[in-house]
């Protein structure tokens, strides 16, 4: 029971990190290879608060919340004025990522690449679950806000959208802040559940995950992602008793989703949608 | 109707591409509340004076003024806020958002709020969202769009994507709105009740029309004046009247009587 309740605290921190990548990537069409950078930032700046200085465990998140998004300004500013394409700007993070990893492992503070032992392990389901519905209902308000709207406009046709009275590099810039920030309290909810973080959790594999889970569950969704995050953690520990076959049910599962529904699972829909579809009087097809 | 004020007025213009001169100190200006067109053989410029207007170009030179204030060399953003507002030659809509959303999206973006309350959902947030949407609504209504509210832009008609990219375009309350190719596409019958439909906007929303357009019966019968480019630079101006007879622009479109004998 411990073992399946762990699994499902874990999903829940994953989706969190993935909603906030869902809006970059998803909603503002940016694509990134480094916001497990962002979940690290996070995760350290909440650990050493309550580690090193017993700062109230609430308080902690925060900070680690807000510790990314303001890392995620000194790469999102010069590489998202300049206007980067979109694969120029994933492999921009990709290094900024890294980077900041070998930071990670030569500081004083973090303990080096030995990591963070001992921390106190605050995180719970109730809380893991509070944090993921309030992101939730966050990213929903988010995206009927003017925000959304110009984030949504930029990824269906930029110049339209700048003609529309976007500004294009604030909006972008915010989107990235949000996706961080999301990352960031993803980050510290999982240094308080594992009580142990070392630079290696937070490599490009991780990044990679990320991204995977938002373009396998779906561009331009939110419930999308949610549901191939949780998969893409529950089903490597549900085939644990075949081993050395789980990986590759992992590999062949992103193919098959990529072949099959190239859009992903939930491409530019939610799964409530369904359900309106069937009952709605309009009957019309909404985005 | 002629003392009207000046509302644009490009002066000397001039953008170079690497070793290309685009536009050439071209000059013209558009008068409060008249439908001036834009002709031009392919490749004369129209395209770019629009983009230059915009503010999707920089200009090389030259000053771009509307309402006396110099708006060249600004973000396209900007320039949207000064209340000059465009289509586009090959549409470009928010193609996986519905027709409302393509409307809303500019009508939200003229709107202050507060990115905590929005965040919150707050009620005095949703008042506001209300209160845009019925705006919204009714733009599509006046070009005949609401029947399709909630489908997807691109699933429209080509007709209707040209219509709903005018009402996209109104959503920012424009005083100048640039049409680039309107009627691109369309039959002449479609072409005649897109003239008409300029007319209507025109009336309904007060602003002022600038149009590049190739459908000569389009431009003669409802632009007054027309501005004619030719390789980047102004060739004449006036009446349609004036335009058809003047033997440059004869020239410039159908080449030279001895060359083609």
């Amino acid at each position: 029971m411990d073992y399946i309740l762990s699994i499902v605290i874990l999903a829940g921190i994953n989706m969190i990190a993935v909603l906030g990548l869902s809006i970059f990537t998803g909603f503002t069409g940016l694509f990134s290879l480094g916001h497990a950078a962002f979940v690290a930032v996070g995760a350290y700046t909440s650990a050493i608060l309550t580690y090193y200085y017993y700062v109230d465990y609430y308080l902690a998140l925060a900070a680690g919340a807000a510790a990314a998004g303001i890392v995620s300004l000194i790469i999102g500013v010069p590489t998202l004025r300049a206007k980067l394409r979109s694969d120029y700007f994933a492999i921009a993070v990709l290094g900024f990522g890294e980077a900041l990893r070998v930071l990670l492992e030569n500081l004083e503070i973090t303990n080096g690449a030995r990591g963070l032992p001992g921390i106190d392990n605050f995180t719970t389901l109730p809380i893991v679950f509070l944090c993921l519905a309030g992101g939730i209902f966050v990213a929903r308000n988010f995206l009927r806000s003017r925000w959304g709207a110009a984030c949504i406009a930029i990824r269906e046709d930029p110049i339209a959208a700048e003609t529309a009275g976007v500004r294009l590099f604030r909006t972008r810039l915010l989107s990235l802040v949000v996706s961080a920030v999301y990352c960031g309290l993803s980050g510290g909810l999982l240094a308080h559940f594992l009580s142990f973080i070392q630079p290696q959790m937070f490599t490009l594999v991780q990044s990679t995950q990320l991204l995977a889970a938002v373009i396998a569950g779906g561009m331009g969704s939110i419930s999308g992602p949610l549901i191939a995050s949780f998969v893409f953690i529950a089903l490597p520990e549900a085939l644990r008793v075949a081993q050395m076959w789980r990986l590759v049910a992992y590999g062949l599962l992103l193919v098959l989703i990529m072949v099959y529904r190239p859009q992903g699972l939930m491409g530019y829909s939610e799964v409530a949608s369904f359900f309106r579809r069937k009952s709605g009087p309009e009957g019309g097809r909404r985005s | 109707m002629s003392e009207s004020k000046v509302l644009l007025s490009v002066a000397g213009l001039t953008k170079d591409f690497g070793g290309i001169r685009a536009v050439d100190s071209f000059s013209f200006e558009v008068r409060e509340g008249s439908i001036t067109g834009i002709i031009g053989p392919n490749g004369a410029g129209k395209t770019t004076v629009f983009n230059l207007v915009t503010g999707l170009y920089k200009p090389t030179s030259g000053t771009i003024r509307f309402l006396g204030e110099e708006i060249g060399g600004n973000r396209p953003d900007v320039i949207v806020r000064h209340g000059i507002a465009r289509t586009f030659q090959n549409i470009r809509l928010f193609n996986r958002r519905t027709c409302l959303e393509n409307v809303l999206t500019p009508l939200l973006q003229r709107e202050r709020c507060s990115f905590l309350g929005a965040m919150l959902g707050l009620p005095s947030v949703r008042r506001m969202e209300r209160a845009l949407h019925d705006k919204a609504h009714s733009l599509l209504s006046a070009l005949g769009l609401d029947a399709y509210a909630s489908f997807e832009a691109s699933t429209l008609p080509y007709g209707l994507q040209r219509k709903l990219e005018i009402a996209r375009a109104l959503a920012t309350e424009p005083s100048l709105l640039l049409l680039d190719e309107p009627a691109a596409g369309m039959n002449p019958e479609e072409t005649h009740s897109l003239a008409n439909l300029i007319a209507e906007v025109r009336e309904k929303f007060n602003v002022t029309i600038l149009l590049i357009e190739h459908h000569m019966d389009l431009v003669m019968n409802i632009c007054s004046p027309i501005v004619v480019m030719n390789f980047g630079a102004l060739l004449a101006t006036g009446t349609p009247e004036a335009v058809r007879a003047n033997p440059e622009v004869v020239k410039a479109y159908l080449g030279e009587r001895k060359e083609k004998r």
